[in-house]
């Protein structure tokens, strides 16, 4: 186990270099002076002099990357052209919003698609069976982005149930520590805010949890059929236990090892989706971020964005690997 | 040699028509194509008016008493007919999801190809920068190829089919390590038949199925990507009428009521891409039973 996990993390490196040199070359690759590229269309010939100068950008390209991997191992991802704050510290400030969006989008997915999932797969071929798994197909086939608009239009337009862009209601002023609003609006004691903040949380999470809600519900529906075709779950009901005993003590437990790979995987797909939601529902996280930067020709806070989503997703994976390997001690790997 | 091919293609079309969400995935496969060839007869006005028709902006459909004569979805903010523009609009996503997955499939093949036939340290590169690949989110990776070629429908297009080819390659580099080991390949090998012909003649046409069948699923998830890029503003240009880029012009106006512009194009994607993924788990039951979820 302990030689599995040393041997996954041994496996990253290659890969974060890999996502590091094409990070790297993104601003290489644009067109135009590097040095411009990171300074900025408008900035003075003294800056671009010192860029050029801090990433040694006139030495031969390698020399370049290790000045360049050195600052980054630093955690300096350079200034953003567009307000000239450091990336590193506009990312760490917009992180806690993604985090909280993709969160309880991740808690929406799980709880609906498992509980639809096993309910389809005890009840096969019911009209229940085939709806939820016709909106499981429905589901994977959604664009967040329409969906985010029509939970807009319906919840929030129409119904004016629920706000429907932002972060926080402008009303309300407290105190930030984590910089995670629903946290510190509870450590402070502040219901107005922690109340106004997940009012504004609700719409964007159920818009981008619905994929992974379907994809959960599916594979919980397929692996469960599985699971109960087994001989232990037929030893179990000849013992004469309850239909509920055997589904919910025993079949749900084997079916859920190929569900938590699925989740994992859809971790990496939140993220993604995140870049839509936010933008659709100006959420202040690394989505719209690196939209911004894409569409303001921004490279130092595209590269930053790409460093440090891609990290994430690969970290994500990891935890994915060692946690199917821990629950399902059948799995050996060498 | 044909004879055996035209059965084989019989007998994919007689399964499939027992496969009855297949055929509907099919129904709507064939009617959004028909709707891009023939876009220009039956569109009922032109998706890029010139000059813009602005009385007529965001001016309801069939369902108001409002509404303008000619234009059954109702007008977008700049006027102009909401049905033509996504009729023209079928035209266009098809074809980017077309090129992108041709993008995908050539480098995906000749990737997969050789990285499973020669193994080795050909293997071992290859696969080394798909685990690269695969460490971005798709659309995060499609973002970042934009943002270095620019912006456009074409750009995009070439941003997805670079991002789809790894998937592509692993796929096609499993299926020939298995094909490789077949007896018939042996036999070819022990007759002198060069690397070339084994690829082309044996390996390659056999290896098809799972092509097909991801080349659709993937067709699915192309259309879907670029609406996204289209709708963030990074793919398809105004006036193009692309459906993502159409809502990421009309949402803003749903605050002012006027719901239909944001709300057609939306359905027109969902229902391309069921009808891609229906049909493309058709095939995968019946073209690859051990794949069946």
């Amino acid at each position: 186990m302990k030689w599995y996990i040393t041997k996954r993390l041994f496996m990253l490196i290659p890969v974060l270099l890999g996502v590091s040199i094409l990070a790297f070359s993104l601003i290489r690759l644009a067109p135009g002076d590097p040095a411009v590229t990171i300074a900025g269309q408008h900035a003075s010939p003294q800056v671009i002099s010192a860029i050029r100068e801090k990433y040694g950008l006139n030495k031969p390209l390698t020399t370049q990357y290790w000045i360049w991997l050195k600052q980054v191992l630093h955690g300096d991802l350079g200034r953003s052209i567009v307000s000239n704050e450091f990336v590193a510290k506009e990312i760490l400030e917009r992180f806690p919003n993604t985090i909280e969006l993709t969160m309880l989008s991740m808690f929406f997915a799980i709880i609906a698609g498992c509980i639809a999932g096993i309910i389809s797969a005890s009840r096969q071929y019911s009209i229940f069976d085939y709806s939820i798994m016709g909106l499981a197909l429905f589901g994977v086939s959604l664009p967040v982005f329409w969906l985010g608009i029509m939970l807009m239009m319906i919840f929030g337009v129409w119904l004016r149930w629920l706000p429907i862009s932002g972060r926080i209601s402008m009303m309300i002023s407290f105190q930030r520590i984590t910089g995670f609003y629903l946290l510190d609006s509870l450590i402070t004691g502040n219901l107005a805010a922690f109340i106004s903040s997940l009012r504004y949380l609700i719409l964007p999470s159920i818009a981008l949890s619905t994929i992974p809600m379907a994809t959960i519900a599916r594979v919980t529906r397929s692996s469960m059929l599985e699971v109960l075709r087994q001989d232990f779950i037929r030893t179990e009901r000849a013992k004469g236990l309850s239909e509920r005993m055997v589904i919910y003590k025993h079949a749900v437990r084997n079916a859920m090892i190929p569900v938590i790979t699925v989740i994992g995987l859809n971790f990496g797909l939140l993220l993604a989706g995140a870049i839509l939601t936010e933008t659709v529902f100006s959420w202040p996280g690394i989505g719209r971020y690196v939209v911004n930067g894409v569409t303001m020709r921004d490279y130092p806070v595209v590269q930053g964005c790409v460093l440090f989503f891609a990290s994430m997703f690969v970290i994500v994976n990891l935890i994915t690997d060692i946690v199917y390997v821990y629950i399902d001690p059948r799995i050996h790997y060498g | 040699m044909k004879r055996t091919r035209e059965t084989k293609t019989h007998e994919l079309v007689r399964r499939l028509k027992y496969n009855k969400s297949a055929v509907f995935g099919l129904a709507i496969v064939v009617i959004l194509i028909l709707c891009a060839i023939f876009a220009n007869y039956i569109a009922p006005n032109s998706p890029t008016p010139s000059p813009p028709e602005l009385f007529k902006a965001l001016k309801p459909g069939f369902w108001s008493e409002d509404k303008v004569e000619g234009m059954p979805l109702g007008a977008d903010a700049m006027g102009r007919c909401i049905l033509s523009r996504i009729l023209y609009g079928a035209r266009v996503s098809l074809t980017a999801g077309f090129v992108a997955v041709g993008i995908a499939m050539i480098l995906g093949i000749t990737f997969g190809t050789l990285s499973g036939y020669y193994g080795g340290w050909v293997d071992a590169l290859i696969m080394r920068i798909v685990d690269i690949m695969f460490a971005f989110p798709a659309l995060l990776l499609a973002i970042v190829i934009v943002t270095v070629l620019g912006q456009g429908l074409d750009k995009a297009m070439i941003a997805i089919g670079i991002v789809y080819t790894p998937q592509m390659a692993r796929i096609i580099r499993s299926s020939v390590l298995y094909i490789k080991e077949m007896e018939y390949i042996e036999v070819q090998k022990a007759i002198g038949s060069s690397d070339a012909r084994i690829i082309f003649r044996h390996v390659l046409p056999n290896s098809i199925a799972p092509v097909i069948v991801y080349g659709t699923l993937m067709l699915a998830s192309a259309i879907l990507d670029c609406a996204a890029l289209g709708f963030l503003g990074l793919g398809a240009q105004p006036p193009t009428p692309e459906w993502g880029a159409m809502l990421s012009k009309s949402y803003s106006y749903i605050v002012s009521g006027a719901w239909w512009a944001a709300t057609f194009p939306g359905i027109a994607i969902l229902f391309s891409v069921i009808g891609l993924n229906l049909l493309g788990d058709g095939l995968r039951d019946i073209l690859d039973p051990r794949l069946k979820t």
